[in-house]
């Protein structure tokens, strides 16, 4: 515990916590802390075997999410939720992977009719496993496995109002299930959907990027399991260099369309603790095109309302602590 | 806990004084993720093991904490695998202690419609009598005038989810009692 | 391979990342095909013409590594000319029995030959074999029974020298004649029968021959696609003969590898709870009149290789099972084994279930109700017994079916009616016992107990020991001579007390580990299976696998990091034979004994040590050296040359003919499946003429019409089962997990939008699929990962359907094997699941009897009759 020092002076820069290139977990008072850690998914490796879903539900001990056959290719889990953490998409494509030979050959049939929406089209309005209109004789199948971005600007946490979501001394963003009063804020702050709320108990629900495991240096289950490493874990700074070399590896390999997701720390989110590889944009995946923090206007509010806010807490706690000492 | 130390580990009161005056991290990291402690950490011992559904053969650290199986994960140093495991080998700490486990030995009676229960004693004793009595029922000496010494009565299928001591136990008890559809999933 | 076994599939990608190119073959894009660099499908059931092309591509344009072959392989071996090839009597091989439907392989014979017999139907040629007593039994009940798992630890028996040409210009020499057989199998034909267009067939040949030979190697991983077919092992023998033509077999980064798909399914064919096997691949004897031991052996027995001393793992095993009881006076208690007449595989097995015949079933952890072919009849056998005990985790389909199973919703069963008296008894999870399983890779790893079983459940150690225990202390004071074997028998295992169970105890794996792996006179554990006697001084009960308690220490819990030893990583369990971990790896060295590059190193002739050196350890006779020849009256392993590799055979040389072992062939051919709507291109004969076929033969085993006969129409589309990475087999460990089960909650068929068009199929809706067995109901799964063929000028449609589901679990749906029918490969008695005709309609199947009724109707449209299909 730190010494009682309650100088303004100390205070950092409350700005930098919301805003810009920064280090997430000293903003947040966290001194001599580990280095930021996050997942990187390469999803050029991914083989859609979901051992990164069950492995995160036994170690979480979620509860089964629905047993729903969704003709949504191999994917019946249909997205992030409170009960679904890490979550393996499926996307058939009429495109070419690189030299990739898909050995297919489905002339005469019109994509469009049967998935007007491409791969965007609902399974229920589709005649087929969606698609993207192309080449009759093109086919890949990209999988990826998406999770919590642990975003360095995190709106989850940012309108969090009784300090359940917070951040770790790792960088992640986390819910501490014990403080959680399933007010629900966090929901619609979340830029990609993935916070959520589990029916049953109306607490909020995301992946801790194993926050358990990392306070005794072991790696998270889903990264752990992964039998292709596809999920990487490690310092953020190392996946992003090593998700660097990766990338322009697949370039000279001829695999264009590779590209990373969330790497940047200028994106509209600072940059994800989690990020990807990504051999399509974004959407196709179900993932934001250009994710925004949805309380970036919040530092100039506070600005606004810090002075009254400060002066309503002070007054709380000379309140409560006179209370304790009668 | 003293005052002190209560008042110390309040939220608020961390807020104010700590290097966390916004509240989002170091200030308000609560009991239970103070206490955070991961069972794989936490475990009285490690017992190695060995993947059990499909045959290549990933290793498996096996988490035992007060005499329960608590976490079940791949093992690191296995050059067969390397540490990881897939969905199936992912799921095992659900296969092994989850719901659908049976504990109870089940017993049908003939044309009966409904399971009833029996002690695992009794029912151990009543298949012994069954194997004697078929294997004697089903005896054959001969067949097309060569010496068979055999029993057609009765067969057993399974084998390749055991152990190769089992396997190896089975073989050597139906052989000597003379049976010999002796099948596993090898076959299918 | 990233479907079934995805951590297996991490080495594929690393092989990637550094330059591998993987070629996926497959009617379906799976999860393997996303991740190739080339995926090439083909029309199920024509692998042998893809891959006999590729094989003529290599003869014919000499890709063949000729040093390896002429030194490691037949190629250069002489054959009768009393051989005749498929292409002289038009799909079939000399010495076919029309009426018996089975081959007399006399004519498959070397010149120069004395008659031979073979290992993997070794027995076959028993009345033949000198100093054999001539016995009634005919050899065709030999040939039936089928011995394609002895093939699991070695090759067959010859005698004599055969005549050799190294310049393989003889035109009755092995390469003349593969040269010949394989001649048709052209890039036009492949492209006709298997659908796959010519320029993608020259590019695997090419990708395939450019990364073979002294400095690279390719290597093939097949699983059930290839053995669940009526020619399922010479699907593998094709491969065979290509891995043998490329140099690719005994060398690091070549091989065929099997991923099997059970956690022991290696260990449950080497120590084999199957009919035809006793422990390390010594055949169940059959029955002759008046055969003894000495002739058991010397009509199984070849005179050379390791399998020459065949007596001395007989007379150990004998020991271990009835110890001071086995004398040499009384043949060390040979007549106790019980003797085959033929086939007693599953299959024969649910037949006489049906027939009244077998009564009493032990079902241990497998899932016939679903997981069999023709599942239906596995039920409707079930349902004939007196009794019948299951034991697993839950109540699955095998032991519910007489409640809730297909046929008491259709009214074929009567719950009431089913006399059948049902045992269900937990079973123990691996956490909770000690044992070992062995591994794809002929690994054995120990699996150390965590915990105690609760409740009633038990390892099947324990159910074993305490079954045969209780049957001991019944028979007791018997003088009854069919009690012999059981009363004699060694049993004694020392056992731990169950802490939760008080006055329970476990038997002791690691004892009967050690039984395993024998002991000499003075209890001694021994260290290698060359160390075994037949004078009855030695005991143990799997020959190939002594040494795995050598020195008294269990080498299958060895468990020295990956990361602190070398890459072939031999520290880590133990692997069989000797833990060696590539078989024949002395043919990764050149005749002198050198690497053939330095790249591809693996062991290696020291001159100066004078030993076998290497990364892995030598599968060769340590001190060997590669100049030694042995004198003429030599025997067993003496017998074989310093540059014989394939100690396990006869002459030591690697087969590309099989002239004896195999019932349908010496040379791969390709045949249509047992059901194809496409009649055969290179020959008149359409089937393997000797598919285990007849004795199937069942009002609940209809099979359809082929090709161009009348009635193939109302079967118009070809189906294949397969399994998918969300579920572990037949689902008794998957379908009941919450966590597997909503992966992939329903059973569900793959289609093609195309086919969906045709039949108006709805995506995510229901269909219909028909057989002459049965018809079930899935989900539908448009997607253009299926795609239409072109088959000799014809559009053909594949419907794909994963087999996991029942009506358990959580995850349920209608079996797939319900729709199977039960013609075999005649080598392994397994079925051909992988490919067969069928039809497909919208909407959910028929419900109650109107479900039997559509089948009967199926069966009346297409003229379907006991007869169809069964011909030769």
């Amino acid at each position: 515990m730190a010494p009682v020092d309650v100088t303004i002076g100390r205070r950092p820069d409350l700005t930098g916590a919301l805003l810009g290139d920064t280090d997430p977990a000293a903003q947040g008072g966290w001194t001599d802390h580990p280095p930021r850690m996050g997942f990187f998914t390469d999803t050029s490796v991914c083989i859609g075997c979901k051992a990164c879903e069950v492995a995160c539900k036994e170690w979480n001990a979620i509860p089964e999410d629905g047993l729903v056959f969704t003709g949504m290719s191999m994917d019946n889990t249909q997205g992030l939720g409170a009960d679904t953490w890490r979550h393996v998409a499926f996307v058939e494509q009429r495109k070419p992977l690189a030299v990739q030979d898909p050995g297919v050959l489905h002339e005469g049939v019109d994509v469009l009719a049967l998935a007007p929406q491409g791969s965007g089209t609902s399974p229920d309005e589709a005649g087929t496993t969606p698609t993207t209109p192309g080449d009759p004789g093109d086919l890949r199948w990209l999988m990826a496995s998406d999770v919590c971005k642990h975003c360095t600007h995190a709106a989850c946490l940012d309108v969090c109002p009784t300090g359940s979501l917070f951040r770790t001394e790792f960088g992640t963003v986390v819910v501490q299930e014990d403080i959680c009063n399933g007010c629900g804020y966090c929901i619609p702050a979340c830029p990609y959907g993935v916070i959520d709320q589990r029916k049953d108990d109306g607490r909020a629900w995301k992946c801790t990027l194993c926050y358990d495991r990392l306070t005794v240096g072991q790696e998270p289950a889903c990264a752990k399991n992964c039998p292709t490493d596809s999920i990487q874990f490690g310092p953020l700074d190392e996946l992003r260099e090593r998700a660097g070399a990766r990338l322009a590896s697949l370039h000279d390999g001829g695999v264009t369309d590779a590209r990373l997701y969330g790497r940047d720390p200028h994106d509209g989110v600072g940059g994800d603790g989690a990020f990807f590889l990504l051999l399509d944009e974004p959407e196709v995946y179900g993932l934001p095109p250009d994710p925004v923090v949805t309380t970036r206007d919040l530092p100039a509010m506070w600005r606004r309302v810090g002075a009254a806010a400060a002066t309503l807490v002070g007054a709380a706690v000379a309140a409560f602590v006179a209370g304790r000492r009668i | 806990m003293g005052v002190k130390t209560w008042i110390e580990e309040w939220p608020v009161y961390r807020q104010l004084t700590g290097n966390d005056p916004l509240g989002r991290a170091a200030a308000v990291k609560s009991r239970r993720s103070a206490t955070l402690a991961p069972r794989s950490a936490t475990a009285d011992k490690v017992v190695k093991s060995i993947c059990p559904f499909c045959a290549v053969g990933c290793g498996q650290n096996v988490f035992v904490k007060d005499e329960k199986v608590v976490q079940v994960e791949g093992d690191p140093d296995s050059p067969v695998s390397r540490g990881r495991l897939c969905p199936r080998g992912s799921s095992t700490l659900q296969l092994v202690t989850g719901s659908a486990r049976e504990y109870k030995v089940r017993y049908r009676r003939p044309h009966g419609t409904e399971w009833e229960e029996l002690d695992l004693d009794t029912a151990m004793d009543m298949i012994a009598d069954r194997v004697v009595a078929t294997r004697r029922e089903g005896w054959q000496w001969k067949s097309d005038d060569a010496r068979v010494r055999r029993t057609m009565g009765l067969a057993s299928l399974g084998g390749a989810t055991l152990d190769n001591e089992e396997n190896y136990l089975l073989k050597k008890l139906f052989t000597a009692l003379g049976a010999i559809q002796i099948e596993n999933q090898a076959r299918i | 391979m990233a479907e079934c076994h995805p951590v297996g599939f991490q080495w594929v990608m690393e092989a990637k990342a550094r330059g591998a190119t993987v070629i996926h073959v497959d009617p379906r894009f799976t999860r393997t095909s996303a991740l190739a660099d080339l995926h090439v499908p083909l029309r199920a059931g024509t692998d042998i013409a893809f891959l006999g092309g590729i094989i003529n591509y290599v003869l014919a344009n000499e890709k063949d590594f000729r040093e390896y072959i002429v030194a490691y392989t037949n190629a250069g071996t002489i054959l009768t000319d009393e051989y005749r090839d498929t292409e002289d009597l038009d799909g079939v091989f000399s010495g076919l029995d029309t009426e018996e439907r089975t081959y007399d392989f006399h004519t498959w014979q070397y010149e120069g030959m004395e008659v031979q017999a073979a290992s993997g139907q070794r027995d076959q040629e028993y009345e033949d074999h000198p100093g054999t007593k001539k016995g009634r039994a005919s050899s065709k009940s030999v040939r039936q029974s089928g011995r394609g798992e002895a093939h699991g630890s070695g090759g067959a028996a010859i005698a004599g020298e055969p005549e050799v040409d190294p310049t393989l210009q003889h035109p009755r020499c092995v390469y003349q004649v593969l040269k010949r057989h394989y001649a048709r199998y052209t890039p036009e034909m492949v492209e006709q029968i298997c659908g796959v267009p010519q320029d993608t067939f020259r590019q695997v040949c090419e990708l395939l021959t450019d990364n073979s030979g002294r400095d690279r190697t390719s290597a093939f991983v097949y699983s059930v696609g290839w053995t669940q077919h009526t020619v399922g092992v010479q699907y593998i023998r094709t491969a065979a003969v290509l891995q043998q033509l490329l140099g690719n077999i005994g060398r690091p980064g070549g091989g065929i590898m099997a991923l099997r798909g059970h956690a022991s399914i290696q260990g449950s064919t080497d120590i084999p709870t199957l009919f035809n096997l006793l422990p390390g691949y010594i055949p169940m004897p059959h029955a002759h009149a008046h055969m003894d031991l000495d002739s058991f052996i010397e009509g199984e027995s070849p005179r050379k290789g390791y399998w020459a001393e065949m007596r001395a793992y007989t007379v150990s095993l004998l020991k271990a099972w009835w110890g001071p009881a086995a004398t040499p006076e009384n043949d060390f208690c040979f007549d106790y084994l019980p003797r085959l007449t033929g086939s007693h595989s599953t299959y024969e097995t649910v037949m006489a279930q049906l027939a009244g015949n077998c009564k009493g079933y032990f079902v241990l952890g497998e899932n016939p109700a679903v997981g069999s072919a023709n599942a239906k009849m596995q039920r409707m056998g079930m349902a004939n017994l007196e009794w019948l005990v299951v034991r697993d985790f839950s109540l699955i389909e095998s032991a519910t079916w007489w409640k809730d199973g297909p046929e008491i919703e259709t009214g074929e069963l009567r719950t009431e009616d089913i006399g059948t008296e049902v045992f269900f008894l937990p079973a123990a999870a691996h956490t909770e016992k000690d044992g070992s399983f062995t591994n794809t890779q002929r690994m054995l790893q120990w699996h150390h107990q965590a915990v105690e079983p609760a409740g009633d459940a038990r390892s099947d150690l324990w159910f074993a020991f305490h079954l045969g225990r209780r049957i001991r202390e019944k028979l007791a004071g018997s003088t009854d001579e069919m009690d012999r074997p059981l009363l004699d028998l060694t049993w004694d295992y020392p056992t731990t007390p169950l802490q939760s169970h008080p006055g329970d105890v476990e038997p002791e794996a690691e004892a009967v580990l050690a039984e395993i792996n024998g002991w000499d006179a003075e209890g001694g554990p021994l260290s290698s299976y060359e160390q075994l006697n037949d004078d009855g001084s030695t005991a143990c009960g799997c020959w190939i696998y002594c040494g795995v308690y050598s020195d008294g220490v269990n080498q299958a819990s060895r468990r020295t990091p990956a990361t602190e030893q070398n890459w072939v990583a031999n520290q880590w369990g133990w692997a069989w034979p000797a833990n060696r971990r590539v078989l024949y790896n002395r043919a990764s060295a050149d005749p002198d004994g050198k690497p053939w590059s330095a790249r591809k190193a693996l062991v290696w002739w020291d001159e100066e040590k004078a030993l076998w050196q290497g990364h892995d350890i030598p599968d060769f006779t340590a001190s060997k050296s590669p100049h030694y020849r042995p004198p003429t009256d030599a025997s067993g392993a003496e017998a074989l040359a310093g540059v014989d590799p394939f100690v396990m055979q006869a002459d030591g040389k690697s087969w590309l003919f099989v002239p004896a072992g195999l019932t349908d062939g010496p040379l791969p051919t390709h045949y249509e499946p047992q059901e194809s709507p496409v009649p055969n291109l290179l020959y008149s004969q359409q089937r393997n003429p000797v598919r285990q076929i007849l004795s199937m033969v069942h009002p609940d085993d209809r099979f359809q019409p082929s090709g161009s006969e009348p009635g193939a129409e109302v079967f118009p589309y070809m189906m294949s089962t397969y399994r998918i990475a969300e579920h572990h087999t037949a689902g008794g460990m998957s379908r009941y997990q919450p966590y597997l089960a909503e992966l992939a909650p329903e059973m569900f068929c793959e289609v093609s939008p195309e086919l969906a068009r045709e039949r108006g199929l709805e995506h995510a809706g229901w269909a219909t699929i028909v057989t002459a067995r049965n018809c079930i109901e899935a989900r539908v799964l448009v997607t253009e990962r299926m795609t239409p063929m072109t088959i000799n000028g014809r559009v053909l449609h594949h419907v794909g359907l994963p087999y996991h589901w029942g009506q358990g679990g959580l995850a349920r749906g209608d079996s797939a094997n319900d729709l199977a029918h039960l013609s075999l490969d005649p080598n392994s008695h397994i079925q051909e699941v992988k490919v067969g005709q069928c039809d497909i309609r919208p909407g959910r199947r028929p419900r109650g009897p109107a479900r039997v009724e559509l089948v009967k109707e199926y069966q009346r449209r297409a003229g379907i009759t006991e007869h169809t299909g069964t011909e030769i």
